[in-house]
C-alpha cells in the first residue's frame, strides 16, 4: 500500500443532495454546458486531486434505485460522460478522467475504442467505472432483452438476486474484452518503415478472438495501444458479485462503508472476494466513497444539510457513509480509514459547486498539512498516480 | 441574387493509399495534437466544419492487416468531444454507423455532442452490411443488404424523435419554485418498427440545435430519395462539371417533392487539392504525389478489390491481369467498402480503357482511382471552387491534404483570402451553431408544443 492515500471527487448534476441544484451557487440551468464542467474539472484539478469520476446512466435518474418515477423537483438528464471526460481531456493536464460507461447493452468495442481515445486524447489520464445496468427502464431504450424489476427486498443476504449475478458474469466478460482490444496492438506496431513502405508491423496487430456464454468478439480494435497501456479500470460495489467483478477485472474498487458494512468488514469482503476468484498481480485497491456536506465559510455542513433536507422534505440517505461537518472533522475520518487500508476516498459533494471548493480550499491543505495526501503535484499518467504499475505488458507481445 | 457562400468543410486524412504517411513532415494519425491542429486550422480559416471518417475493422488482404496504409484511427465522437474544447465555431462532424449501434445510445452521444460544442454537432450516417465488420460486435453483422436503408430510415427516424422529446422549455431549472422540469414526462418516447422497438424516456435535454446536423452519401435513385427526404446535407460524388450540376440539380428537386427548399440540403463533394506558385509547379507536384500514393504493390491492392483475388504475381508497370475476377469468391480485401459491385464488367471495361489509352497496370489504376483534386496555384484554386458552386455544382466542397496534419495550411493562408476577397467566404462567423454556419433554417425550440 502506498504511504499517502488518493482522492478524487464524484461529479454527477448538482450534487449528491436530491435538492443540491436548489442552491444559490448551483447553477442548475447550466448543468448541461461545457462551461459548467470545465469549471468543475479545473477546480479539482487545481486541488490536487488524484482523479475524477463522472455519473452515467442510459436511463434518467430516480429518486429511489429501484424505480422509475416522474418526479420534477429534483434533477434530471445527463450528458454522456465518455464524451463530457473528452471535453475535458485538452482542459485539464494532471487530473485523471473516469467516466462511467454503462456494460450491459452496449458493444465492448465501442467501450474499449472509447476508452482507448480518452487516454490518447488526455495523454494517458483515462480510466473508466465500469456499471452494470439492472433496471428495467434501461433495457426498454434498447429493446434488445428484458430485465425484470427487483425491490430492495429482494436484496436478502450479502449477494445479488440470481438475474443480476449473471449481469455480473456478462460485465466480467465485457471488461475482460475492453482489456484485450486495449492489448490487441503492441506499442511499437506502428512503424512506417518509409524504405519498406511499411506502415505497420503486422505481426504486432492481433485479434482478441474473445467466445464466452454471452458474446463474441474477433478485433483487433481499430484504436492503437493506449498510452497507459491498460487505462484504469473502476468499479463501484457495495456486495458480493460486484466485489467479485471488481477482484476479476478492474484496478480500483469504490466501496460504501456504513452502508455495506463497517469499514473495516467492507475491506475483509473486499480481500475475500479477491481470494475467492484467485486475483493475482496487483492488489486490488479499495476506495472509500464519502458524501461530503462541509463547512463553509457561512455556514456549517450540518447546517448546510438540515436545510437541503427541508428544502427536499426528507432526510437524507445515501449508499454510503454521509459526512457533515469541518474539514478537520472529515481528516478525521479519513485518517482513520485509511489506517485502516483504504488506499483512497472518493468525495462525493453533496453540493457540487460548494462542497468542491471547500474540498479544494480546506479538506486537501488539511490533509496535506496531515502528511496524508501527497504534498506536491505531479504530472504524468493516471497510473502514475495512482501508484499502479506504469510499465504494463502486453498479452500478446512475444515473450 | 447575392452570391452564394462557399460552404468548406475539412476532412483528416486517413486510413486509404492517399494519406502520405511516408512524408518527411507527416505526423502522428493518433495524437489529438494533430486533431487539434488541423481543426484550429479549418477554424482560422473560418470553415464551416471538420469531418471525420470512421471504420470499424482494420482492412485485411487475404486474412492478414493492411501494412503498406495508415492503419488505425482513434475513436469519431472522443475526437470531436475533445475538438469541442478548442475550437468554437468550427462544426464538428463524425461518421457514425447505423448498423453497429443502438438508437438511444446514438442519439444521447450525438445530442451530448451537440450541448458540450454548444451547437455545432453534425452526424454523418453509413450502413454496413458487412458481415466482417460485424464480427467485432456482440450482435455481429445483423444486417441483411436489402435492409440497409430500412435500417437507416429508421436509425434515423428513432434518433430524431429521442432528440424531439424534450422542449427546450422543459428544463425549467426554476429553483425558487422547486420545479426542475416543466413536466412529469420529459423525454418520454415511443418508437416501433422493423428495426427496433423502444419506449422510455430519453436523458437529454434539448441540445442547442435542436437537432444535429445529418449528413449522407448517395448516388443511387434510392439513395438520392433517402438523403433528399431526411439529410441536410448529401456527399456528392462528382467534382466537377457536367455532371456534378445535374446530381444538383436532382437532388435539389428530389428534396422539393418531399416538402423542402431547395435550400435545406446541400450538395457537398470532398476533394484533396495540391497548390503550386505556377500552374506548371502545382501539376508536377501533383503527379509526384499521385506516384507516391500509388506504388506498384498499392495499384495491385487497390486491382485485387475488384478482381477478388491474388494479383501479387503480376508486373504493375505490365498489362493488365489476364485472369477474370472473382466475383463469387470469399473476399479478398476485407473491410473497406466496396467501389465497384459488377466486378466482371469493371473488368471488361478498364481492359478496353487500357487498350484505348496504351495504359499500363499502374498507368490504369491512376487513371480509374482518380479523385479529381484542385490542382493549380492559390487563384486557379479559388476559382474553380468558387466559379464550380456558382455554377451550382454543389455548395461548396470538403477539402482535405494527402499531408496530415499541416496539409491544410497552405491552403488556409493561401486559397481562404482569396475565397474571402472574391465574396465568397465569411471573413468572421456570424453564427454560433453550424446550422447558422450553413445558412440551414433554426428548428423550433419547443417541437413538442409545436405539433400539439
Amino acid at each position: 500500500m502506498s504511504e499517502h492515500l488518493h482522492l478524487g471527487v464524484a461529479l454527477d448534476g448538482a450534487g449528491w443532495h436530491p435538492a443540491a441544484w436548489r442552491e444559490p451557487g448551483a447553477r442548475p440551468s447550466a448543468l448541461f454546458t461545457p462551461g459548467y464542467w470545465a469549471g468543475l474539472a479545473r477546480t479539482a484539478e487545481r486541488g490536487g486531486l488524484d482523479l475524477l469520476t463522472i455519473e452515467d446512466s442510459l436511463a434518467l435518474q430516480t429518486h429511489d434505485a429501484f424505480r422509475s418515477d416522474d418526479r420534477t423537483d429534483e434533477v434530471r438528464g445527463r450528458l454522456d460522460a465518455l464524451l463530457t471526460a473528452s471535453l475535458l481531456a485538452p482542459l485539464t493536464s494532471r487530473i485523471g478522467l473516469v467516466p462511467t460507461v454503462t456494460v450491459t447493452h452496449t458493444e465492448p468495442f465501442h467501450v474499449s475504442k472509447g476508452i482507448a481515445t480518452l487516454d490518447h486524447t488526455s495523454l494517458g489520464r483515462a480510466g473508466w467505472q465500469v456499471k452494470v445496468s439492472g433496471r428495467p427502464a434501461e433495457a426498454e431504450h434498447v429493446g434488445r432483452r428484458e430485465i425484470r424489476p427487483v425491490a430492495q427486498a429482494d436484496l436478502v443476504g450479502d449477494g445479488l438476486p440470481p438475474q443480476f449475478v449473471e449481469l455480473f458474469d456478462e460485465a466480467a466478460d465485457v471488461v475482460e474484452v475492453v482489456r484485450r482490444l486495449w492489448d490487441s496492438w503492441e506499442d511499437d506496431a506502428e512503424i512506417r518503415d518509409v524504405a519498406t513502405r511499411r506502415f505497420l508491423d503486422r505481426d504486432k496487430v492481433h485479434a482478441v478472438d474473445f467466445e464466452g456464454r454471452f458474446f463474441r468478439v474477433r478485433g483487433p480494435s481499430i484504436v492503437p495501444r493506449p498510452p497507459q497501456g491498460q487505462p484504469v479500470v473502476t468499479a463501484l460495489a457495495h456486495r458480493r458479485e460486484p466485489y467479485e467483478l471488481a477482484a476479476r477485472g478492474a484496478d480500483l474498487v469504490f466501496v460504501t462503508p456504513g452502508y455495506a458494512g463497517p469499514a473495516e468488514q467492507v475491506l475483509a469482503d473486499v480481500a475475500a472476494a479477491a481470494e475467492r476468484v484467485g486475483r493475482t498481480g496487483e492488489p486490488l485497491q479499495v476506495w472509500a466513497d464519502l458524501v461530503v456536506f462541509l463547512d463553509t465559510p457561512t455556514e456549517s455542513g450540518a447546517r448546510r444539510k438540515a436545510r437541503l433536507e427541508e428544502v427536499s422534505g426528507a432526510e437524507y440517505t445515501s449508499d454510503t457513509t454521509v459526512f457533515a461537518g469541518s474539514a478537520a472533522e472529515a481528516a478525521d475520518l479519513i485518517g482513520s480509514w485509511h489506517a485502516l487500508g483504504y488506499h483512497g476516498v472518493r468525495l462525493r459533494p453533496a453540493v457540487a459547486v460548494d462542497d468542491l471548493a471547500a474540498i479544494t480550499g480546506d479538506l486537501v491543505p488539511e490533509l496535506r498539512g496531515r502528511g496524508l495526501f501527497r504534498p506536491d503535484e505531479q504530472a504524468g499518467s493516471l497510473r502514475a498516480r495512482l501508484g499502479l504499475p506504469t510499465v504494463v505488458p502486453n498479452r500478446y507481445a512475444a515473450v | 441574387m447575392s452570391r452564394k457562400q462557399v460552404i468548406l468543410g475539412a476532412y483528416l486524412g486517413g486510413v486509404n493509399h492517399h494519406t502520405a504517411w511516408w512524408h518527411p513532415e507527416a505526423g502522428s494519425q493518433i495524437d489529438f495534437s494533430s486533431f487539434e491542429h488541423t481543426a484550429r486550422t479549418a477554424e482560422r480559416g473560418r470553415f464551416d466544419f471538420f469531418f471525420l471518417a470512421e471504420g470499424l475493422a482494420l482492412r485485411e488482404r487475404d486474412g492478414r492487416v493492411f501494412d503498406q496504409d495508415i492503419v488505425g484511427r482513434p475513436d469519431t465522437l472522443p475526437v470531436l468531444a475533445s475538438l469541442a474544447a478548442v475550437t468554437t465555431h468550427l462544426g464538428l462532424a463524425g461518421t457514425i454507423n447505423a448498423t453497429f449501434n443502438e438508437p438511444y445510445e446514438l442519439a444521447r452521444q450525438l445530442a451530448s455532442l451537440d450541448h458540450l460544442s454548444g451547437g455545432r454537432a453534425a452526424w454523418n450516417v453509413v450502413t454496413s452490411f458487412d458481415a466482417f465488420t460485424g464480427q467485432n460486435f456482440r450482435r455481429g453483422g445483423f444486417l441483411d443488404r436489402s435492409q440497409r436503408y430500412e435500417r437507416a430510415a429508421e436509425m434515423i427516424d428513432a434518433v430524431r424523435t429521442l432528440w424531439d422529446s424534450w422542449d427546450a422549455d422543459d428544463l425549467a431549472a426554476d429553483a425558487a419554485a422547486g420545479r426542475f422540469l416543466a413536466r412529469p414526462d420529459a423525454g418520454a418516447f415511443d418508437v416501433k418498427g422493423n428495426q427496433f422497438a423502444i419506449r422510455g424516456r430519453f436523458t437529454v435535454p434539448r441540445s442547442p440545435q435542436g437537432r444535429p446536423v445529418i449528413l449522407q452519401a448517395g448516388v443511387s435513385p434510392e439513395g438520392r430519395d433517402f438523403a433528399a427526404s431526411r439529410s441536410d446535407a448529401i456527399f456528392s460524388p462528382y467534382g466537377s462539371l457536367p455532371e456534378a450540376a445535374e446530381f444538383y440539380r436532382d437532388v435539389k428537386a428530389r428534396a422539393v417533392t418531399f416538402g423542402r427548399s431547395p435550400d435545406d440540403i446541400k450538395i457537398l463533394p470532398s476533394a484533396s487539392f495540391v497548390l503550386g506558385d505556377t500552374e506548371a509547379e502545382a501539376q508536377e507536384l501533383y503527379r509526384e504525389v499521385r506516384n507516391q500514393q500509388v506504388t506498384g504493390k498499392t495499384a495491385l491492392i487497390l486491382l485485387e478489390q475488384i478482381w477478388n483475388r491474388d494479383l501479387s504475381g503480376y508486373d504493375p508497370e505490365g498489362p493488365l491481369p489476364d485472369v477474370d475476377p472473382l466475383p463469387d469468391a470469399p473476399p479478398f480485401i476485407q473491410g473497406r467498402a466496396l467501389v465497384q459491385q459488377d466486378r466482371v464488367g469493371t473488368v471488361a471495361r478498364w481492359r478496353e480503357i487500357a487498350e484505348a489509352k496504351k495504359l499500363n497496370l499502374r498507368e490504369l489504376v491512376l487513371d480509374q482511382f482518380e479523385r479529381g483534386p484542385f490542382v493549380g496555384t492559390p487563384s486557379q484554386v479559388a476559382e474553380k471552387i468558387d466559379s464550380f458552386v456558382q455554377a451550382d455544382g454543389a455548395d461548396g466542397v470538403i477539402i482535405g491534404s494527402h499531408l496530415v496534419p499541416t496539409g491544410l495550411d497552405e491552403f488556409v493562408d493561401r486559397v481562404v483570402p482569396l475565397l474571402q476577397e472574391r465574396g465568397s467566404l465569411r471573413s468572421e462567423y456570424t453564427g454560433t451553431t453550424l446550422r447558422d454556419n450553413l445558412g440551414l433554417p433554426p428548428l423550433p425550440a419547443n417541437p413538442g408544443k409545436a405539433v400539439s
